[in-house]
Formats: structure tokens, sequence, C-alpha cells
């Protein structure tokens, strides 16, 4: 298995390249870094989505804006009472006279939020899962009936472009990630043919001699496997301060109203088959491209 | 006597010229020494390198170790090889390999450890001469060196057949006759040895050995491999290309 990675010494006699100074561990490097941080953006746009819609899409509010208290009280009972009965509804929530001045004194000033000033009543609603449409339409209905000041909004409806918006840049991200994934094959196939070609007379030897395609593909599995693992080391050193840093910011962020996406264990695992699944198809890639080159041969 | 190789009808065009080898019908027998003349451009190195298996025949049929090249399978290809030791006429030496591990190259083709290589490479080094020379690069050792490389590579496996295009080429009368006697040693512990040579004062050297001759792509004496001495008559047209 370990011998899939490390070229002997005689190996290394035998195909010959500049270590280092190759450009092949800077491109994987490079590759890999950028392929880390765009995993990293898509996994953070990801649980970010997850936090508002747990945060936001499972709450609403329904405001009864009428100036007549009594019948505002009146409305508000009976609309209080609907959502109850509602099977949908987990939790309702009355929030009172006092509440929503407190709420709007910074707007208003608290001198003029006298008896005089007409409030909206406010009622909190949890559901027990996060509000679908239809459901929203079913209390629209019976409030409409029950209470007809009453207005529902559900939270997850404001923020609905913020959402359209992070899908998009999620799937951004992801499509990032296959390119990245495609470019890097390409690199390596380039990288892979010109060293099967700097090495011609030498596979036409071998081949001679009686070496299977299977040995001598190993040859240069083994170059780029160490190639891509010294690209790796390089990439994860540069991504790794840089998405801590990011992921710093991101949780000073941390509002009320969302706590932005940070990374948890299991994302983090993910980030790590980052590069390892970037050796690994670097390895299959110089492979698959030394056996067909050497398929032409007899 | 087994025969080791057989053609029938065999005939090798490269692209879409003339054809280098027509009609070729001959069978080699194992533990024979058989030499391969003719003047230049006759196609030796192609009948050869039909033998080592670089190169498939245009038509005909080839048999080698009982086997039908024509279908045979490219996973038996490398098998077979390793059981032709092969002096290029051109050496083919690995430029950035030492004298020793060219030598090697084959051992570990076949997946000797290097622990157990060492000694039969000492061994066969001093054979030719270049014990002093194992760490040398080939390009800085001379033509008759390489050539001793190359013969060397050769030889160690001790395959079951040995082909030599031209492997005196480059050497001294003296180093041609203690090579060849390497050859015939070799001959009498079982290996089917076919040399290529223009050098006729080599070919008597191999008093048991059979003479093939072609010219231009075709078998001298269709009937097969002459017995040496050859006949007056075998040796026609030898002076026009001695030179
Ligand atoms: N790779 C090739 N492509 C095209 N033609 C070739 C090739 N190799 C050989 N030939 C042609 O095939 C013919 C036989 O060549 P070959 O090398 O077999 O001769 P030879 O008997 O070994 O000659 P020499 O004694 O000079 O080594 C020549 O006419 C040559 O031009
Ligand atoms: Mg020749």
């Amino acid at each position: 298995m370990l011998g899939a990675f490390f070229p002997t010494r005689h190996d290394r006699r035998l195909i010959p390249q500049a270590r280092l100074t190759g450009p092949m561990p800077w491109v994987i490097a490079v590759m890999l870094f950028l392929t880390l941080l765009a995993a990293a953006a898509a996994l953070a746009l990801g649980s970010a989505a997850d936090q508002i819609n747990a945060d936001l899409a499972g709450r609403a509010t329904v405001q009864i804006v009428n100036a007549d208290s009594d019948a505002r009280q009146r409305q508000a009972s009976a609309a209080e009472a609907v959502l109850r009965s509602d099977r949908a509804v987990a939790v309702v929530t009355r929030v009172s006279d006092a509440e929503v001045r407190s709420l709007l004194s910074p707007w208003l000033g608290s001198s003029a939020l006298s008896d005089d000033i007409p409030l909206p009543s406010l009622i909190d609603v949890d559901f027990r899962r996060n509000a679908s449409d239809a459901t929203l339409g079913r209390l629209r209905d019976a409030l409409a009936e029950a209470a007809p000041d009453a207005r529902i909004d559900a939270h997850g409806q404001w923020l609905r472009p913020v959402f359209e918006l992070i899908g998009t840049l999620r799937w951004l991200a992801i499509a990032l990630v296959v390119l990245l994934a495609l470019a890097s094959i390409a690199s390596v196939m380039l990288s892979a043919r010109s060293s099967f070609a700097a090495h011609a007379e030498t596979i036409d030897i071998m081949h001679l001699l009686g070496s299977t395609h299977q040995q001598i593909a190993r040859l240069f599995q083994r170059r780029i496997a160490l190639d891509a693992a010294l690209g790796a080391l390089i990439a994860c050193l540069l991504a790794a301060p840089v998405l801590w840093l990011l992921g710093r910011a991101a949780t000073r962020l941390d509002s009320g109203l969302v706590s932005a996406g940070s990374f948890g264990p299991f994302d983090w695992l993910l980030l790590a088959t980052v590069p390892i699944a970037g050796i690994a198809l670097a390895v299959v890639t110089a492979r698959m491209t030394v056996l067909g080159a050497l398929r032409k041969k007899l | 006597m087994d025969s080791i190789v057989q053609f029938e009808n065999v005939g090798l065009r490269y692209g879409t010229g003339p054809e280098a080898l027509s009609d070729l019908s001959f069978t080699l027998f194992s533990g024979q020494f058989y030499f391969l003349t003719g003047p230049s451009g006759a196609g030796k190195s192609s009948l050869l390198r039909l033998l080592y298996l670089a190169q498939r025949p245009s038509r005909g049929m080839i048999r080698l170790f009982d086997s039908d090249l024509v279908t045979l399978s490219r996973d038996r290809m490398p098998g077979f090889r390793r059981r032709i030791g092969v002096v290029f006429q051109d050496f083919r030496l690995v430029p950035h390999l030492s004298a020793f591990d060219n030598i090697a190259l084959p051992l570990r083709i076949a997946g000797m450890r290097d622990a157990d290589l060492a000694t039969p490479v000492r061994e066969i080094l001093d054979w030719v001469g270049l014990s002093a020379r194992g760490d040398a690069l080939p390009a800085t050792l001379s033509g008759g060196e390489q050539q001793r490389v190359a013969i060397a590579r050769a030889v160690i496996t001790r395959p079951d057949i040995l082909v030599a295009d031209e492997p005196t080429g480059n050497v001294d009368p003296e180093m041609a006759v203690k090579l060849l006697r390497l050859f015939e040693a070799l001959n009498r512990m079982g290996t089917t040895i076919i040399v290529a040579t223009h050098d006729i004062h080599l070919m008597t050297r191999i008093k048991r050995a059979q003479m093939m001759r072609l010219e231009g792509g075709r078998l001298f004496d269709p009937t097969g491999a002459l017995r040496y001495p050859p006949k007056p008559s075998d040796l026609r047209g030898w002076e026009e290309d001695k030179g």
C-alpha cells in the first residue's frame, strides 16, 4: 500500500526529475488551496442556511392593527384561539402591550407612547415544523374570518431573497470545487504526458526488457504522489490560518438574528478529505494517463 | 530437437514502404547457435525485432516458445520478453543509470531484491572486464565498453533465447573473441543464441554454429538455416558486402 507512494532509490534514478524546483507541487498546492477555500465556503453557506432556517422559518408574527382598543383586544383573543387550535402551531405567545411599547420606544420616543396612540397587538407563533405555504394560507383564511384586522408574517418569507442568494452562492462554491478538480486533472495529465514523453527512451527499454505496463505506470504514479503530497501539505499550511481567521470573523458576526455558520467537527473532517482526495485524484490521473499511453505500444 | 522459433511465410512492411522482409519460413531449434548475416539493409535487425517482440509481422505466422505470437495476449508479452535477452545494435542503455544499474535492470524488473542482485551483477561485470567501471554512466564509457554493458544486461537473467545485433561491432578482436566465449558458455547451459554479424572471422570461431543469410529481405537459402562451415556457393555474394 505505502509502496504506491514511495519511489525506491532506484526508481528515482530510473525516472529522474527535478524535485521541488519542478512546477507540479506548486500547481497542486494552489489548486488544493483554492479547493479548500471553495469547499469551506460551500460548507459555511450550507450551515448558515440551516441556521437561518432553524431560527426563522419556524416562526411567524400575527399583527392586529385597529385604532379601537376594544375591538383590537377582542380580535387578538379570537386570533389567539384560532392559532392555538391549529395543529401546525406549537407555541402561541401574546406580546403584552408593555413589551410592544418598549420595542417601539427607541423609534417613537417614550413620551409619545401614551395610551391614546394606538399600538398594534402582536402574537408570536412558533410552528412545530417549518411552516409551509399551505399552512400559512390556511391560517390566513382562518384569521381573516375570526380577526379581520390580523396580518400574519412568516419570518422566513422576509428572508427568502437572502435564502436564495445563499443557495446560489453555495452552488457556485460547489461548482468551483468541481471546476478546480477538473483543472487539476488536466494539469496532472499534461505533466504526466510530458514526463512520459521525456522518458520515452527509458520506457521503451524497460518495455523491451519485459516490464509490465503496471510496473511502468507505478514509477510515474509514485512520482506524482510525492509531488501531490508536497502540494497538499503546502495547501493545508496556507489554508488553515485563512480558514481559522474567516471562522473567527464569522463567529463575531453572530447576531441575535442569526448565528452565522461556523465549522463543526464534521465540517473539519470533510475539509480534511480535500487534500487526501486531491492526492488520490492526482495518482489515479497519472496512472490512467500513463497506462493510456502504454496501450499504444505492442 | 525441440523447435523454439518457427516462421511461416512471414512478411514485414514498415508503414507503406516496400516489404523489408518477405516470405520467411524457417525453424530454430532449442539450444542451437545461429549466425545471421547479410549485407547492410538486408533486414537482419528487422528479423531480430520480430524475434524479441518489438514488432509484429505484417503477414505470416510466428511461433515462439510454442505459442502463436499473432494471437498471444498482451498480458503474456512481458513474460515472453523476460525469457529473451537482447543486445541492441545501438545498445539502448538507460543514460542516467550507472553500468551496474543498467545491468541490474532486468533482474529488478523480474522482482529481485537489491540484496540478492549485487553478486550476480558484480560477477558479470567482471566477465566483461568492467569491474572497475560499475559506477560509470554510459556517456562516460567508450563505445566498446557500452557494448559490453549491453551484453552483460542481455545475459544476466540467463534467458532462454539470446538475440544479439552486431554485438562485437565496437570492440577489438581480442574482446570480440572473449565475448563470443561468453555466448558459447551461455549456449552450453542451454540458451539458444542468434547473433547478427558481418564478421566472418567471428563465425568461424564457433564450430557448431549454423548460419542464416538474408539478402533483400529474403533468406538466401529458402530451405532454412545453413550448416557451418558453409559450402562455397553459400558464401556467394559474401565478398561484396564485407566492407
Ligand atoms: N523503423 C523503420 N522504418 C522504416 N523502414 C525501416 C525501419 N527499420 C528498417 N527499415 C528498413 O528496412 C530495411 C532493413 O533494415 P534493417 O535495419 O533490418 O537492416 P540490417 O540488415 O539490420 O542492416 P545493417 O547491417 O546496416 O544493420 C532497410 O531497407 C531499412 O531502410
Ligand atoms: Mg541492423
